[in-house]
């Protein structure tokens, strides 16, 4: 499982990087963790002729809190987000999620920007990038632009980036009130294989309990994470106790729409996605209340 | 036989703790595997497949892969059909030729239909895409009950049908057993296609020697008559091929027979005047490299009363051999070695029925096909018990064979050696805390998962023998099945000890020096074993059948006594007594009650070599032995009825899994596992210990994740790749408590049995048995393997 | 398609050889350095046994191509004794716990519980457990590798002679 030939070049920076993915036309690709384009490129399913190596350039690495968001240069090693005490203190889901992407081996090279680059639909990142509505930056030779996660993620393997454009850093807002908790529940085969459906779940609640803001979003379930706007506004306001969200998760079956593969088809998924979200839901507001850290 | 409970004391060595000598190199990373050896000038193979499941290839354009620079040759299955014999079947079906690349026609998606030689591994697979195929597709048939229908379309039309064998034997009053049981029952059961895939794919390189007019092969292999095979192929000379078997093999579990790379390899080496060198990768191990296992539909029916008392037993298993039988079909036929299982059943009708299908062809896997005929059988036991409700455990105890009974003949003709079923089932019951489990089974309910107390009590038939080869081909009469063991002892007095055979982590180097320097009174660390060239190698028929502790420690022993007898004969000379009045000791001789006079091992050692004239009338000079063993109750042909004396040795296994499902999305965790293990002697307790749990590992595997997925439609393999065909972690493999019982065999020096399948011949059945124990309070059952996450969760909340 | 000469810290020496761009980094330890003992299972990093670690870090060498390590350093199961071939710990655990059996998923074992052991050394065997779950063994069933891991841990902690 040789790849096919291509030319290779370091990028030094971002802009290099942006330059030589420009005058490198259609084929030419960016390689950041590899751990998702190797395999491909070594069974021949993906042949670029020029990889442009954009490890190790610093400025595109880093984590930091600006203001209400959360900075994640996208060059960022996925183990070194997840073991980052300021993910851990401010956004301890996208912890939790990462500790489900892949094993400790490939989060040593895999990059935050690369997973949500590469938008596998039962992909962990982009499904929190959604959740959150975080924003994507996008840099090319001849701009830089924000790219709203509801835009990014257009379907199975595709995202908005145009074949020129690097992703850079990526923005997800923190939420700051009290009484905010996260849910995060995905279904394996193996402890680290691929979800066959995952739900991800943020929500505040008011002092009496109510549920006062609240987003939720399933992965492997649909072409690319999607938001369960009508679910959320149907528990907006309840206590979400466990009946209700029993009651509200049962018209997921309608919203999503899985693809069967080798290992689940769509008809498990419908309904493996419904649990998902109904334990991420519970989870989400057990930490809200303080019942379950 | 008597019960011991625990392992024989008299031992100086055997039995007792003791590094793997191999391991040293290994954890060192100076194991040499079959692609550590590049040759200088070597050339590099891979392969051009088909996509088709299959057509008919109307011509094979090579022109543009060959005008690629480092690209030296191309093979089609035309050019190298014309020059070799076809292979070995176990089967007599002159019609059904097995070729290692595809000749006229492409059988399966992911045949091999060409080989593209290159300076380059890189090159090589630059080319294959180059090579232009016209096929022709034609109709195929994936499934294998599709394919026993009339009108099915013929995977080789040569051989009228897609049945490659068929044969129904009646071992005693089966009938009359039926009809006059209270009760019977009759169910279906699926193993599905999986195999014990090794990390390590088959690698091979080829050297041709023109000054010489040699083949050196360098390969991964585990393989019966291997160079025989290749000579046989290219028609050259046995002589005239010699096989490196101190290739350190990664991982086989039965499935590393290569046959078709090696035969490619050899050819293209003798063609091209350079060594030629074929490491599969995985895409082309998993799809064509045909290391697929046993995929088995059975159909049984169990006779028995009241008390669930078993009278009687009927088994019909069509297995899915894929597109050529070779070696493989047999795997229908070594469970007649134990085709009652454990118990005291006594008449049992057996019909195996091996089908040709459009799919990648089997190859023997662990166990040979005893792991899923457990399955099945231990299936209709807690079937049994269910029906009756009567406890699982129970049931079994009522119908295992007694302690006191053996040996045991069952109606298919072999004897069980030894055995106390009975013990190592109460001590694996003691150590799981049958009750407490069942109790922690019920918490476990109560908090809402569904959850199972598994129970499995298996046999591994161990020992190997030809006797399925004349069962199922009456026209091959072999019944010699032995091992060898060669020991030299130089002038100064170290032993090394030869084997003809390669090792794929069994540990036979630790194995034979532990033997020789228990039968020595030699310390085995100064005792090396080699893996004899096959030139030099006396027989062997290689670690297949749980055989090497047994057979290889045989021999050893053999030649070991030898070496003693010689030793106390050159002290007998020199005291000038009869051997009775001397004592060997430690490889010292002395006269005995009078221990100034001894002779020491370095003298005896000595005179051995350099001082003829001390030596007993007419010895031979030097101090070396060898012992060439057949099977012990082997060597003879099976009579018309089939019965015959499958394997000589019995090791028995009982197995306490405990199971939670999440009823919601159909994972399964194995939260405790308990095996009891009876292997006889043991010989290296870290290395039986290993491959039980090894074989345990396989197990969860078989019933749980594995399966090789095809595309009934399309005839597509879908599980081409690590990332489809699912492996167990170390998240997915439980610690496991293992306690061992002794029961030696009366058959063997040190009375050992074989563990080469241990844990795995009855994991699949104790996690099925704890998986429907959690599904019965809802009334549900699932008999097919693997028992995946998809196919629970169907089977509990499904459309 | 690029030729490049690189040049990789390989067990504490610098090594240099040529590699085309395609050349992965298990390759070329193995081919060009000669380095055989991390092995190849796969080539799509999913079994392990090509585990090196780089920059300190066990990464899969067959998910990266060579000249991406040019400048680094990487650690093969070769550079795992000392320089006079004393054997780890770990690696003397290994043998004493039997934690192999046919040794080709090995190398990326020790260099996963190395590189567990340089930062845990009081691993619970779930940790163990982790630390492995990307390391495929075929032979083992892994209690044995993680009883050796944990015996390791001992041993460099001082508990035990």
């Amino acid at each position: 499982m040789k790849a096919a030939p291509f030319d290779y070049r370091r990028a030094t920076s971002i802009d290099d990087a942006c330059r030589a993915l420009s005058e490198g036309g259609d084929e030419a690709r960016l390689i950041a963790g590899g751990q998702t384009l190797v395999p491909l490129m070594a069974m021949r399913l993906a042949r670029p002729t020029l990889l442009i190596d954009i490890n190790g350039i610093a400025e595109m690495s880093g984590i930091a809190i600006d203001g209400d968001h959360l900075v994640i240069g996208g060059g960022t090693r996925q183990s070194d987000a997840l073991g980052s005490e300021i993910v851990q203190r401010h956004l301890p889901l996208l912890a939790d999620a990462l500790s489900h992407v892949g094993h400790d081996q490939t989060r040593n090279r895999g990059t935050i920007g690369g997973s949500l680059a590469n938008a596998d639909p039962a992909a962990e990142l982009p499904l929190i990038a959604q959740l959150l509505e975080a924003d994507m930056i996008a840099r090319s030779v001849k701009s830089t632009r924000t790219i709203a996660a509801s835009s990014f993620f257009e379907s199975a393997m595709a995202t908005a980036l145009a074949p020129n454009e690097c992703l850079t850093e990526i923005r997800f807002p923190l939420w700051r009130k009290q009484k905010t908790g996260y849910g995060f529940h995905e279904v394996s085969i193996r402890d680290s294989d691929f979800a066959l459906a995952a739900a991800a779940v943020q929500l505040t609640l008011d002092d009496k309990g109510a549920c006062t803001r609240l987003h939720i979003a399933i992965g492997g379930a649909s072409p690319a994470p999607m938001r369960l706007g009508e679910v959320e506004s149907a528990l907006l306001g309840t206590n979400l106790e466990d009946r209700t969200l029993h009651a509200e998760t049962a018209r997921l079956a309608t919203l999503v729409d899985p693809q069967g593969d080798i290992h689940a088809d769509a008809s498990y998924r419908r309904r493996v996605a419904r649990v998902m979200t109904e334990r991420a839901l519970q989870s989400a507001r057990d930490r809200a209340m303080g019942t379950n850290p | 036989m008597n019960e011991v409970t625990k392992p024989r004391t008299e031992f100086r060595y055997v039995s007792k703790k003791r590094r793997v000598k191999e391991d040293k190199r290994f954890v060192t990373g100076r194991g040499k595997f079959a692609a550590d050896i590049n040759l200088p000038g070597t050339l590099h193979v891979a392969m051009v497949s088909s996509p088709y499941a299959c057509a008919e290839i109307k011509s094979i354009n090579a022109d543009e892969a060959l005008a690629l620079p480092g690209v030296h040759y191309v093979l089609t299955g035309e050019e190298l059909s014309q020059h070799i014999n076809p292979l070995l079947s176990g089967l007599d079906l002159p019609d059904v030729k097995r070729l290692p690349l595809a000749q006229g026609r492409a059988r399966y998606a992911g045949e091999w239909v060409a080989a593209v030689v290159a300076e380059s591994r890189h090159i090589a697979e630059d080319a294959v895409e180059l090579v232009e195929i016209d096929y022709e597709s034609l109709d195929y048939v994936i499934d294998p009950e599709e394919a026993l229908k009339p009108g099915a379309p013929l995977v080789h039309p040569e051989n009228g049908s897609n049945v490659f064998f068929n044969r129904k034997w009646v071992w005693g009053e089966v009938e009359k057993d039926f009809a006059a049981a209270p009760h019977t029952l009759a169910f279906r059961a699926r193993w599905s296609r999986c195999s014990t895939i090794p990390i390590e794919t088959f690698a091979v390189t080829a050297a041709w020697d023109d000054g010489k007019d040699q083949l050196d092969v360098w390969a991964s292999i585990q393989m019966p008559k291997y160079p025989e095979q290749i000579a046989r192929a290219l028609r050259i000379p046995v002589n005239a091929v010699n096989v490196h078997f101190d290739i350190d093999v990664g991982g086989s579990y039965g499935l590393k027979r290569g046959i078709r790379q090696t035969v490619i390899v050899s050819y293209l080496t003798r063609k091209l005047r350079r060594p030629v060198r074929f490491i599969e990768d995985r895409l082309e191990n998993l799809s064509g490299g045909e290391m697929h296992g046993p995929d088995r539909i059975f159909h049984m029916q169990i006779a028995f009363d009241n008390d669930g008392i078993m009278s009687s037993l009927k088994i019909k298993a069509t297995d899915d051999c894929g597109c050529y039988p070779g070696r493989a079909p047999l795997q229908l036929g070594k469970p007649v070695s134990a085709i009652v299982g454990p118990y005291r059943i006594g008449s049992a009708e057996y019909e195996a029925t091996s089908v040709s299908t459009n799919k990648t062809s089997q190859e023997a896997v662990r166990g040979f096909g005893q792991g899923p005929t457990n399955f099945a059988i231990e299936t209709a036991v807690d079937k049994v018990a269910r029906s009756l409700g009567l406890d699982r455990d129970e049931v079994r105890r009522r119908n295992l064979i007694r302690s006191d009974e053996f040996p045991w003949r069952i109606p298919s003709g072999s004897d069980y050696d030894s055995g106390d079923y009975h013990a190592v089932l109460t001590k694996v019951m003691e150590a799981a805390k049958w009750d407490a489990i069942h109790a922690r089974r019920d918490a476990l309910r109560k908090d809402g998962k569904l959850a199972g107390v598994g129970i499995a009590t298996c046999l591994e038939p161990s020992g190997g023998n030809s006797s399925f080869e004349p069962l199922f081909n009456l026209k091959n009469d072999t019944t010699t099945w032995m091992e060898s063991c060669l020991i030299k002892v130089d002038m100064l007095g170290t032993v090394t000890v030869s084997i003809g055979t390669s090792t794929a982590g069994q540990g036979h180097e630790t194995l034979v020096s532990t033997v020789v320097g228990e039968e020595l009174q030699r310390d085995p660390d100064t005792i090396r074993a080699i893996h004899a060239e096959s030139l030099m190698a006396l027989p062997s028929n290689s670690p297949v059948g749980s055989r090497m502790a047994i057979m290889l420690g045989g021999a050893a022993s053999g030649a070991a006594k030898k070496i003693r007898d010689q030793v106390m004969a050159i002290a007998a000379h020199n005291f000038q007594l009869p051997v009775d009045r001397l004592v060997y000791e430690g490889g010292d001789v002395s006269v005995e009650g009078d221990p100034q006079k001894t002779m020491t091992w370095t003298q005896l050692v000595d005179i051995a070599h350099r001082k003829y004239h001390e030596m007993p009338l007419g010895s031979e000079p030097g101090l070396q032995a060898s012992f060439i063993w057949e099977v012990p109750t082997g060597g003879a042909l099976p009579a018309a009825d089939g019965t015959v004396q499958m394997y000589p040795c019995y090791s028995f296994e009982a197995h306490i899994p405990l199971i939670a499902i999440d009823p919601d999305t159909g994972q399964v965790e194995i939260l405790e596992y308990y095996i009891g293990h009876d292997c006889g002697t043991v010989i290296n307790p870290d290395i039986v210990r290993g491959m039980t749990l090894g074989g345990i590992a396989h197990a969860i595997g078989a019933a749980l994740y594995e399966k090789f997925e095809y595309d009934d439609e399309t005839g597509q393999h879908l599980s081409g790749s690590f990332m489809d065909y699912l492996l167990p972690s170390s998240h997915e493999v439980p610690p496991i408590t293992m306690v061992k019982h002794y029961t030696p065999s009366p058959l063997t020096p040190m009375g050992q049995k074989g563990s080469g399948e241990s844990g795995y011949l009855g994991g699949a059945a104790a996690i099925a048995s704890a998986v429907n124990d959690a599904l019965a309070p809802l009334g549900k059952e699932i008999t097919t393997l693997p028992m995946r996450v998809r196919d629970l969760e169907k089977l509990l909340n499904g459309d | 398609m690029s030729e490049h000469k690189i040049t990789v810290c390989v067990n504490g020496n610098d090594m240099s050889g040529h590699a085309e761009a395609r050349l992965t980094l298990v390759d070329f330890l193995r081919d060009v350095l000669g380095l055989t003992g991390t092995h190849i299972g796969c080539e799509h990093g999913v079994c392990g046994a090509c585990s090196v670690i780089m920059d300190d870090k066990p990464v899969r060498s067959c998910l990266m191509y060579a000249v991406q390590a040019d400048g680094h350093d990487v650690t093969t199961v070769e550079g795992l004794e000392a320089d006079d071939g004393t054997m780890s710990p770990l690696q003397d655990a290994f043998w004493e716990n039997h934690a192999l059996q046919c040794g080709y998923c090995t190398p990326g074992m020790l260099i996963a519980g190395h590189a567990l052991l340089s930062y845990n050394l009081s691993p619970t065997d779930e940790e163990i457990r982790h630390a492995i779950g990307g390391n495929l063994c075929r032979c083992t069933g892994y209690q044995q590798i993680v009883e050796a891991v944990r015996m390791a841990a001992e041993k460099i902690r001082g508990e035990t002679s």
